[in-house]
């Protein structure tokens, strides 16, 4: 007897000539807080397990929750930025359930009253396009713990003896942000799902209220697909996939679930409502369990906080701080700094763009600023093994060397040398220059000095400068720049050179 | 009349992870639909009555985003029924349902 192999999926061509495939993408993101949302333990990624953890987040009897004021700021922040009404009037709901990553035997969320909804994003795709987004809602909630499977072959929890839980993650603030049904988009489904949650992620990084990083859990997709019949109005049964956690992912579990469902479909069966594990390596969706109807989370009104009510003048002056569209101010820079798709391109997938922008903002010109972060201190990076943004150089730093190169006092070799102090723990840029003694040596006495005694050194060559073959001066301005640790701006010596050579005639 | 069934209750009893004999499902669907009854005739009011989950006038209580130390890890652990590895041990999640 061979086991049960699903029909082989049908590619999303084929599916979109019977179907119109219907999406709903939930999306989770946990918020860089300092601390929790309902308690003062510190909200950290990678601590050792159970060393953030009080009573409010372990649900000891008699602890009382309190809100995180800049968890709401966040939410608030989010819902702007995606176009949201705010709501006068929010609250918080207890979400029932028994599970061990929650120890109170609840989540606290919110449930009739989102702290904001009625929303949109328009999305760029690949084309150059855009692709309207509506957001029902975003709301908040706290995060789960997390388990570790013990026994078993797979450390899955299917087969696991027993399972052991770190609640350092319990109560980490989150925001769910759901969206309409997206429909019509046909055979670009997959690519409009990846697009949604790509934009979704550059505008929450852009507003700086989490880390978005899917890799690590910060930023968590689930995705709801459904095929109807095309032309027809009746959504069909639809599956949510979990654990998509990268951009890729998104695309390719939506196309995994088009294709088996049309085949499902086609081959007379009917779709189960359930959750679907999706698995990195294959590419496919596996069953989970089935999902607990709406109801049984018996959802009240969280008795232990109070309303959330923000004032309109809070929110104006929010809205009013809000930083441009990641796209829109990539354009802009693309613009103003004259840069080709391709330089553009570079900037971002360096992660440099926004060093750049601040580098700019502190008084460089765009070019010398792109080169320093692009050549020399990606280079640098690359060598200590550091990301970018963690070279221990701010971009004012940087900003400052190419100033100081700019007046004449710094050669671009003496400039590197700077900010090897910089990132050495030298201090600032000018304290590098007096600590190391760099600056030029500007002081006509002292390259005069320089130049005579290089010229005294090497007669055969003053005799070639005196028979016109100014070229040969070259050997001397090296000696002088030799002398001088580099330190001397070499056209000046130069010149110098040819002063002095001619005066002595 | 609400209609509150045997089986209503055996699921809201597993839902809360509460063990019923058979004669408290009896007991229990003809205690919960009275509940309901009696609960029910608010939806005879007005339904332009703003409704009143908090009744104390507090809005906006909030905490600064400022930490405050957590338990010891051991005083964490001391009150679980088990413990391993620093971390709180739960016996196997799946297959403990009915």
């Amino acid at each position: 007897m061979t086991s049960i192999v699903e029909a082989a999926p049908y590619t999303v061509e084929e599916v979109v000539e019977r179907f119109d495939p219907v999406m709903g993408l939930e999306v989770h993101v946990e918020l860089n807080t300092a601390t929790k949302m309902f308690c003062g333990c510190r909200n950290e990624f990678g601590a050792e397990p159970n060393t953030n953890v009080c009573p409010v987040c372990l649900g000891l009897p008699g602890s009382l929750p309190r809100v995180n004021a800049r968890a709401v700021e966040s939410a608030v922040l989010i819902g702007l930025a995606l176009n949201c009404s705010v709501r006068e009037r929010s609250g918080f709901a207890r979400k029932n359930y028994f599970y061990p990553d929650m120890p109170k035997n609840f989540q606290i969320s919110q449930y009739e009253d989102p702290i904001v909804f009625d929303g949109y994003l328009d999305v760029p795709l690949d084309d150059g396009t855009t692709w309207r987004v509506d957001i029902e809602r975003a709301h908040m909630e706290e995060d789960t713990g997390k388990s570790l499977h013990m026994g078993g072959a797979t450390g899955r929890i299917h087969g696991a003896d027993y399972s052991l839980l770190d609640y350092n993650r319990a109560g980490v603030p989150l925001i769910e942000i759901v969206t309409r049904p997206i429909e019509g988009a046909g055979v670009r489904a997959p690519e409009v799902a990846r697009a949604y949650v790509s934009a979704l992620r550059d505008v929450i990084k852009g507003l700086g209220v989490s880390d978005v990083r899917m890799d690590q859990g910060s930023m968590r997709c689930d995705a709801n697909v459904s095929l109807k019949p095309k032309g027809t109005a009746e959504f069909g049964t639809r599956t949510e996939t979990k654990n998509v956690n990268s951009l890729r992912s998104v695309e390719r579990a939506v196309r995994y679930e088009m294709g088996r469902h049309a085949g499902v479909l086609l081959s007379g069966g009917t779709i189960t409502q359930e959750t679907r594990h999706f698995d990195e390596q294959s590419g496919t969706t596996s069953a989970g369990r089935p999902k607990e109807t709406f109801a049984d989370y018996r959802f009240f009104p969280e008795p232990d906080l109070v309303p959330i009510e923000p004032s309109d003048d809070w929110v104006e002056q929010l809205r009013a701080g809000l930083p441009e569209r990641p796209w829109e101010r990539r354009a802009r820079i693309q613009t103003d700094w004259g840069l080709s798709d391709e330089e553009l391109r570079d900037l971002v997938n360096a992660d440099a763009l926004d060093l750049v922008a601040d580098t700019v903002d502190a008084g460089a010109p765009p070019e010398s600023a792109r080169s320093w972060w692009v050549a020399y201190l990606a280079q640098e990076a690359n060598t200590s093994g550091v990301a970018l943004t963690e070279l221990a150089i701010t971009p004012e730093q940087v900003a400052r060397v190419i100033t100081l190169v700019s007046e004449g006092t710094l050669t671009n070799k003496l400039a590197r040398q700077v900010v090897d102090g910089v990132l050495a723990g030298e201090g600032s840029p000018d304290d590098v220059v007096a600590g190391r003694g760099l600056a030029v040596v500007s002081d006509d006495s002292a390259l005069t000095a320089a130049v005579d005694e290089a010229l005294a050194a090497q007669p055969d060559v003053v005799q070639k400068i005196r028979d016109g073959k100014t070229k040969a001066a070259g050997a001397i301005v090296g000696a002088v720049m030799k002398a001088t640790r580099g330190q001397a701006d070499a056209a000046r010596v130069q010149s110098l050179v040819l002063e002095r050579v001619a005066a002595g005639s | 009349m609400s209609d509150i069934t045997r089986e209503d209750v055996a699921h809201l009893a597993r839902l809360a992870r509460l063990a019923v004999t058979d004669d408290e499902l009896d007991v229990f669907s003809g205690q919960l639909d009275a509940i309901l009854d009696t609960v029910g005739r608010v939806s005879e009011i007005d339904d332009d009555v703003p409704p009143t989950s908090h009744v104390a006038p507090i809005t906006n209580v909030l905490r600064a985003d400022e930490h405050i130390p957590s338990l010891d890890r051991e005083a964490a652990l001391a009150g679980a029924p088990a413990a391993e590895e620093g971390r709180f041990r739960v016996p196997r999640i799946l297959g403990e349902e009915l």
